[in-house]
C-alpha cells in the first residue's frame, strides 16, 4: 500500500487498535498521536519505549497494545530497537522465523529523551542505517515529571524549573533538522490534531526501510496549562499560526505538507496556554511576543516568497 | 581438539565462537578490544556466523545485547572498567528482563586516577545487578567457563545474564596453552539457544519490562530474580559435572587448592591466585600448613560451599584486589557475612588489600600474610586491615611527588 490509502478523512480507520483506559492525562496530545500512528502501523509492531510519559501505557498486567512492547531506559531506546531488529534479521537469515513473523520496530520517545539524554543513541542508530521508525511525542518539556525545561522547550515558555518565572530564554532544539542533517530515509513532523496528514506520512514511512522519524507535537494540558477540551484546538492553531510546520523529508528534499494561509498571529496559539500567560498578564510583553513572531515569520518568509512567486 | 598458545582475550573470543554466538553488539575499550576485534576478524573470514554491530556506548551496547537476547538469539559482548560502569543502568535493567546472554568483563581499575591496569573494583560495582559473575584465573578457564556460562544463563531455572571476568593484562594479554575443544563436542555440551515463548514475533504479542505500580509486584519480581540467581548454584554444579565428564576439566563455584589439611587459607579471586598457589607450594615445602580457596563464582555466592571448605581452619587471609572507600576489602565483607554465626567458622579472618591498578602481589607478601595469620591465630587477636604496599613503593612515590613539586616551582619539603 502507499500513501494513496488515505485521501480523505473518511479513509481514516473508524475504530482504533490502541486500547482505551490507559493512565495518560485527559487531552494528551501524545496519546492522540500514538493512537493514530498505531492505526496505520498495525499490530505487527514492537514498540521500544524510552522512559517518559508513555512508560505508563503498559503497567503490569495490562497493555493497550495488540502487538509487542519493550521498555528500555531513557537514554537507549534506539539501541534496544537495534538489538530487536538485528535479532529478527538474524532469525530470518538463519531460517528460525518466517518472514510473516517479522515485526516493524518502533521507538517511542518523549522530547526529553529524543533531544537530550537519548540523542547520542538516536544519532548512532541513524549512522548505522537502522531499519526502524522513531516516534517522538514532543510535549516540549520533561512532561512525566511535571514539565521541567527540556531541549525542546520553546522560547518564552514557563516550566516547573523556571525559578525566575520569566520564560525559557533559549530556543527550541530543531530535532527535525538534526535528523535531516544525518540523511535518514524519512523524517516528518505531524500532530494528532491533523490526522489525515499524520496518516499519509505514516503510510509513507511504513513502506520504507531505514531510519524514519515521526516528530509529533504533543499538546499537553497538564504541562502547558490549558483545559483538556482545548487540545485539538491548540493543535490546529499550532499549524495555522505556523509555529509547528508540517513537513516531510525524503530523497534529500524537505517538502511542507501544509502552507498555513493566511498564517494567523502566533499569539492566537500562545494566549490559550498558561505557560505563556506571563507574556499577556499583567501587561503584554511586546518585545518577547515580537521575538517569537519574528522567529516564526523568518522561518516561513522564504517559503511564502517562493509560493507567491510560483 | 587443538592446543594453542593464546591470550585470555583470544580464549574469550574462542568461547563465543564455539558457543556459536549469533550476535555481538560491541564497543571498544582497553584491555578488552582484542576480543571484539578477534570476533570481527572471524566473522569476516566466515569461520564464525556472528553479526557484529558497533554501538556508540556501553549503555547502548548492553541495551542491544539484552534486547536481542529477549528476541531470541544467542548474544555475546564484552567490556571493561569505565565501560561497565557507563552501562550500569542497563546491567540492572536487562537482568530484570531475564535476558540470558554472556558478557566478558576484562577487569581494570576505575578512574580517578585513570589507569589501564587491573583490579576488581569495576566488576564488583556490578555485584548487585542481577548478572551472575564468574571469575577466571587462567586462559583455559576463560574459554571453558564462557561455554558453561551460556548453559547457565539459558537454563530455564536461571534465565539471567552472566559476566565472565578476566583480569586485564595479567590474563587478557598473557598467552597460555589452551585446549580448544572441537565444535562437535561443544555442540553436544551446549545445544542451540531455546528462547522459549517470550520473544517478539508477529502474531504473538509480548510485553517485556513493563512498569509495576506499588511495592508488592515490584518485590515479587525482584525476589523471583533473586531466587533464580540462588538456583544458579545447583545448576552450575550440574553443568560443571557434565563439563568435566565431557572435557575432563573441573570448574566450580570454588576452587580448593591444598586446603584439606591447611590451617591457614588464602581467600581471593582472579589471576593473582595463580601466584598464591606458588606461594602455597613453597610454604608447604617448608612445612607451613597453608592452602588457597579461590572464589570462582561471586554471584550467586556459594555460602554453604565456603563454610564447608573452611570448617575447622584456624585463619583465613582475605586478599582483596579492590577497595571500598570507607569500608575496606569487599570480599572480606562477603566472606565474614557468610561465616559469622556459623558454628565451625575459623576464629580469625584477616583483611589485606593489594593488587590495585595492576600493582603486583609478590610471593614474599603471601609469606608475610601467612605469618601474620599464624601469629593472629596464636594470640587470638585479629590485626587491622592492611594495604599491601612496600617501603620501596612509597619511596618511589615520594620521588614522583618531589618532581611534581619542582615542576610547580614549589619548595621541596624535606
Amino acid at each position: 500500500m502507499t500513501e494513496a490509502r488515505f485521501q480523505r478523512m473518511k479513509d481514516l480507520p473508524s475504530t482504533h487498535l490502541l486500547g482505551a483506559g490507559t493512565a495518560m492525562c485527559a487531552g494528551c496530545g501524545g496519546l492522540a498521536a500514538v493512537t493514530e500512528v498505531y492505526d496505520v502501523l498495525g499490530e505487527n509492531t514492537v514498540f521500544v519505549n524510552a522512559a517518559g510519559c508513555m512508560t505508563l501505557l503498559s503497567v503490569y498486567p495490562f497493555t493497550p497494545f495488540r502487538g509487542s512492547w519493550l521498555y528500555t531506559a531513557m537514554a537507549s531506546a534506539p539501541a534496544g530497537a537495534q538489538g530487536v531488529r538485528d535479532a529478527l534479521d538474524i532469525l530470518r537469515a538463519k531460517g528460525r522465523i518466517t518472514p510473516e513473523e517479522d515485526l516493524q520496530v518502533v521507538v517511542l520517545s518523549g522530547d526529553g529523551a529524543a533531544g537530550g539524554i537519548g540523542l547520542s543513541a538516536t544519532s548512532a542508530a541513524i549512522d548505522r542505517g537502522l531499519d526502524f521508525i522513531y516516534l517522538c511525542y514532543d510535549n516540549e518539556g520533561y512532561g512525566n515529571t511535571g514539565q521541567q525545561t527540556s531541549s525542546a522547550t520553546p522560547h518564552g515558555a514557563l516550566t516547573a524549573t523556571d525559578a525566575l518565572r520569566s520564560g525559557f530564554a533559549g530556543w527550541k532544539k530543531d530535532l527535525f533538522a538534526i535528523w535531516v542533517a544525518n540523511k535518514p530515509a524519512y523524517a516528518a513532523t505531524v500532530i494528532g490534531g491533523e490526522p489525515l496528514d499524520l496518516a499519509r506520512k505514516l503510510e509513507k514511512a511504513r513502506s520504507m526501510d531505514g531510519p524514519r522519524m515521526i516528530l509529533a507535537l504533543a499538546p499537553c494540558p497538564a504541562g502547558w496549562g490549558y483545559d483538556p477540551e482545548h487540545s485539538v484546538e491548540i493543535a490546529r492553531l499550532a499549524v495555522k499560526t505556523g509555529i509547528w510546520p508540517l513537513k516531510e523529508y525524503a530523497d534529500g528534499e524537505t517538502v511542507h505538507t501544509r502552507l498555513p494561509h493566511p498564517r494567523q498571529p502566533v499569539e492566537n496559539y500562545l494566549k490559550l496556554q498558561g505557560r505563556f500567560a506571563h507574556l499577556f498578564e499583567p501587561a503584554r510583553d511586546e518585545p518577547r511576543l515580537k521575538e517569537i513572531q519574528d522567529a516564526v515569520d523568518a522561518y516561513w518568509a522564504p517559503l511564502e516568497a517562493e509560493h507567491a512567486g510560483g | 581438539m587443538t592446543r594453542e598458545l593464546i591470550t585470555g582475550n583470544a580464549a574469550a573470543a574462542w568461547g563465543a565462537r564455539l558457543a556459536r554466538a549469533d550476535y555481538l553488539p560491541a564497543f571498544p575499550i582497553t584491555p578488552q578490544t582484542e576480543i571484539i576485534e578477534t570476533i570481527a576478524r572471524w566473522s569476516g573470514e566466515g569461520v564464525m556466523d556472528c553479526r557484529m554491530v558497533m554501538m556508540e556506548s556501553e549503555h547502548s551496547m548492553i541495551t542491544a545485547a539484552g534486547a536481542a537476547a529477549a528476541t531470541g538469539v544467542r548474544v555475546y559482548t564484552a567490556t571493561s572498567s569505565q565501560g561497565l560502569l557507563y552501562g550500569m543502568e542497563m546491567l540492572y535493567t536487562v537482568a530484570g528482563w531475564r535476558a540470558p546472554f554472556v558478557m566478558a568483563n576484562v577487569s581494570r581499575g576505575l578512574a580517578a586516577p585513570i589507569t589501564l591496569e587491573s583490579d576488581h573494583n569495576d566488576i564488583l560495582a556490578a555485584r548487585d545487578s542481577g548478572f551472575l559473575q564468574i571469575h577466571c584465573a587462567t586462559c583455559q578457564e576463560v574459554l571453558d567457563v564462557t561455554l558453561m556460562a551460556y548453559r547457565l544463563a539459558e537454563d530455564r531455572r536461571v534465565r539471567l545474564p552472566v559476566i565472565v571476568n578476566l583480569d586485564g593484562f595479567y590474563l587478557s594479554f598473557t598467552r597460555e596453552p589452551v585446549n580448544i575443544p572441537g565444535q562437535d563436542a561443544v555442540d553436544a555440551f551446549l545445544p542451540a539457544f531455546d528462547p522459549g515463548p517470550a520473544t517478539f514475533r508477529a502474531g504473538h504479542p509480548v510485553s517485556q519490562a513493563v512498569a509495576v505500580l506499588g511495592g508488592a509486584p515490584y518485590s515479587y519480581f525482584r525476589y523471583e530474580t533473586a531466587l533464580a540467581a540462588q538456583a544458579a548454584l545447583d545448576v552450575y554444579a550440574a553443568i560443571g559435572a557434565d563439563f568435566f565428564a565431557r572435557f575432563g576439566r573441573r570448574h566450580g563455584a570454588l576452587e580448593r587448592y591444598r586446603c584439606e589439611d591447611a590451617e591457614i587459607v588464602f581467600f581471593m579471586m582472579g589471576s593473582f591466585s595463580t601466584k598464591a598457589k606458588e606461594a602455597v607450594d613453597r610454604m608447604r615445602e617448608d612445612g607451613v600448613p597453608v592452602g588457597l580457596l579461590r572464589l570462582c563464582m561471586l554471584r550467586p555466592f556459594p555460602t554453604e560451599l565456603l563454610r564447608s571448605a573452611l570448617t575447622g581452619k584456624r585463619a583465613v587471609a582475605v586478599i582483596d584486589q579492590n577497595l571500598s572507600m570507607g569500608k575496606g576489602g569487599i570480599l572480606h565483607t562477603e566472606i565474614t557475612s557468610a561465616l559469622y554465626g556459623y558454628r565451625n567458622a575459623p576464629p580469625i579472618v584477616t583483611s589485606f588489600v593489594g593488587g590495585l591498578g595492576g600493582r603486583d602481589i609478590s610471593i614474599e607478601e603471601f609469606f608475610e600474610i601467612a605469618a601474620i595469620n599464624r601469629r593472629a591465630s596464636e594470640t587470638g587477636e585479629i590485626p587491622p586491615p592492611r594495604l599491601l604496599y612496600t617501603d620501596t613503593e612509597l619511596r618511589e612515590i615520594r620521588k614522583l611527588q618531589a618532581i611534581a613539586h619542582v615542576e610547580r616551582q614549589e619548595e621541596i619539603v624535606p
